[in-house]
């Protein structure tokens, strides 16, 4: 982990209508850090994903990337500075064989620049890509349709959606949701291994066991509010975080 | 009591045996045939058919179905990008008025006036579509509903590029056989062009934005630009159309922004099953055609006409020519049990 601040946001806010859905968030992140993104359901987790990757404006706050403003940039201008998300919900060209569905991230302007993919190549690369997730090349789990693939397959064809961009930041939306145990045992030194390599990751995650074997730190939020900030345990020590999930005293 | 001998439907593939992907291995002239047998029927039938029923009327016929064809396969292009176009009358009318326009008013000669209107018609078209870009589905089909209506009462009101009269007497072409023949050339260049685009990358995020633009957005692909080369596209080829007709009739009127120029090509292509364009070609080659034999019928000729789109629709939803596709790769025997 490097010193370097990747991304930085500050005061971070969002509001739909009456709800404040993320309120005035502040955090850095370092090069090379795996931070986790914890709470309770509707706690903004998501909003400040989609904030931060440009899928929803923010109300007022400033987020910046590499010292860049991305505040109010789009989508794919974000994704093609090396952002890269996975969604919650599995999100999926359903009617593509599943490694033609690594086409789009690597046709992006990114990957050309970055020198890869000519002419006819990127099938090869798309190949070479998923074997490394599980879909074995010689098998014909690559080629089919990914509409047909089970639900665990989709979850790693989304992260290797993901790193087909060769992001410097993987944001990793409730990865694990729905996988089998076996699945997040052969998923999870895949994301570790990343991260070695000097990968910049943030992880919302319900599975907090595991999420705590790999993160170095995590945010707690709470109805849109950042109520904890540091490595696991310190976090999960803190009577605040402890009451958002277990609940208050008087109700419990 | 006697036993019934029992019967299934028994499916084997006619495919290639030897097969990967991409690379076919042919053992032999049967899999030779069947490769080319598809490509071959549809090319050889557009080349001889103006050399079979001449010129004539029958022969514009073949000419209106080849414009008709050309509309159909410009919506199916952009269908392929999740753009639900009704405007396809929007496209024509913009390059029959552009070739017009050009013609009547500067005198510039045929072989001018179509590219021109093809390439100038897009860039117009697609500058209109422009702000409304981030909208999908039934806005967007409301939208290049609206435009055609749009030109079609500027005209008539503001009496500019002939008003109600139209512009007459424009450039025809040197012969019938060299409208016939540009027609079926552009034909049979967008039908394979196309098909062939959707298989590239290219094509791949096309069909990626259709099924889910968000996720093209995450993969950094800015799908507002690919759009609009779409549409610049798909506008050309009907611009395209619009240009060949206005010289074929030799005049240009507010009748090119009518709705049949739009309903006409989208019922051929309901017809024909989209998706592939080679539905959206073989569609509106029998509608167009048999919407013209039906014509001795007079008004009842809408309704016939009604009642076998409807039929169609309910015994082939999904179309004519995929119903055919499964049937060329696949087919059915009785087998006892």
């Amino acid at each position: 982990m490097s010193e370097e601040v990747i991304l930085r946001v500050e005061n971070l806010t969002k509001r739909f209508g009456g709800v404040v859905a993320v309120d005035q968030v502040s955090f850095e992140l370092r090069r090379g850090e795996f931070l986790g993104l914890i709470g309770p359901n509707g706690s903004g987790k998501t909003t400040l994903i989609n904030l931060i990757t440009g899928f929803v404006k923010p109300t007022s706050g400033r987020i910046y990337y590499f010292n860049r403003d991305i505040t109010h940039k789009p989508p794919y201008y974000i994704a093609c500075l090396g952002v890269a998300r996975s969604f919650q919900m599995v999100r999926a060209f359903h009617k593509i064989p599943a490694f033609k569905n690594l086409i789009v991230p690597l046709y992006s302007p990114r990957v050309k620049k970055l020198g890869g993919g000519k002419y006819g190549e990127r099938d090869d690369m798309a190949i070479d890509l998923l074997d490394d997730f599980g879909f074995e090349r010689d098998s014909f789990v690559p080629y089919k349709p990914a509409g047909s693939l089970p639900h665990g397959y989709l979850k790693r064809l989304d992260l290797a959606r993901c790193m087909a961009l060769r992001p410097d930041l993987l944001i990793l939306d409730e990865l694990f949701s729905g996988m089998t145990m076996s699945e997040v045992a052969a998923t999870l030194p895949l994301i570790e291994k990343f991260n070695r390599e000097g990968l910049t990751i943030i992880m919302v995650e319900h599975r907090l066991k595991e999420l705590f074997r790999v993160a170095h730190r995590v945010i707690v939020l709470n109805f849109g509010k950042k109520i904890a900030d540091g490595p696991p345990k310190e976090a999960m020590a803190q009577e605040e975080v402890q009451r958002a999930y277990l609940g208050t005293e008087s109700e419990g | 009591m006697a036993e019934a001998i029992k019967y299934r439907k028994e499916r084997i593939d006619r495919g290639i045996k030897v097969r990967s992907d991409t690379i076919y291995m042919l053992s032999s002239h049967r899999e030779l045939l069947y490769l080319l047998l598809p490509r071959i029927l549809p090319i050889s039938f557009l080349i001889f058919i103006p050399l079979w029923v001449g010129g004539g009327y029958w022969g514009k016929v073949i000419f209106y179905s080849c414009t008709f064809a050309l509309l159909a396969l410009s919506w199916d292009l952009l269908a392929s990008v999740g753009l639900i176009s009704l405007g396809q009358a929007l496209f024509f009318g913009v390059g029959s008025y552009v070739a017009g326009g050009f013609n009547y008013y500067l005198k510039w000669p045929i072989f001018l006036t179509i590219p021109v209107a093809t390439l100038g018609g897009a860039l117009i078209c697609t500058f209109l579509l422009i702000p409304v870009l981030r909208l999908r589905g039934v806005y967007f089909s409301m939208v290049t509903l609206i435009l055609p209506l749009l030109f079609d009462h500027l005209i008539e009101t503001l009496e500019v590029l002939g008003g109600t009269h139209g512009l007459l007497s424009l450039s025809p072409f040197p012969n019938h056989w060299l409208a016939d023949y540009i027609a079926i050339g552009a034909v049979i260049l967008c039908l394979f062009g196309f098909r062939r685009l959707l298989h590239e990358d290219f094509g791949f995020v096309l069909r990626g934005i259709r099924e889910d633009d968000r996720v093209v957005m995450a993969g950094g692909i800015n799908i507002y630009w690919y759009k609009a080369q779409t549409i610049f596209l798909a506008a050309a080829v009907g611009c395209f159309a619009g240009a060949l007709m206005t010289h074929y009739y030799q005049f240009v009127g507010r009748s090119a922004f009518a709705l049949d120029n739009t309903i006409l090509p989208l019922a051929g292509v309901v017809l024909g099953g989209s998706g592939n364009f080679a539905g959206s070609v073989l569609g509106t080659f029998i509608l167009v055609p048999l919407s013209e034999a039906l014509r001795a019928l007079g008004g009842l000729r809408m309704a016939l006409y009604s009642l076998i789109l409807i039929t169609a629709l309910a015994i082939l939803p999904e179309g004519l020519f995929h119903y055919f596709e499964r049937k060329y790769h696949q087919f059915e025997r009785l087998v006892s049990v």
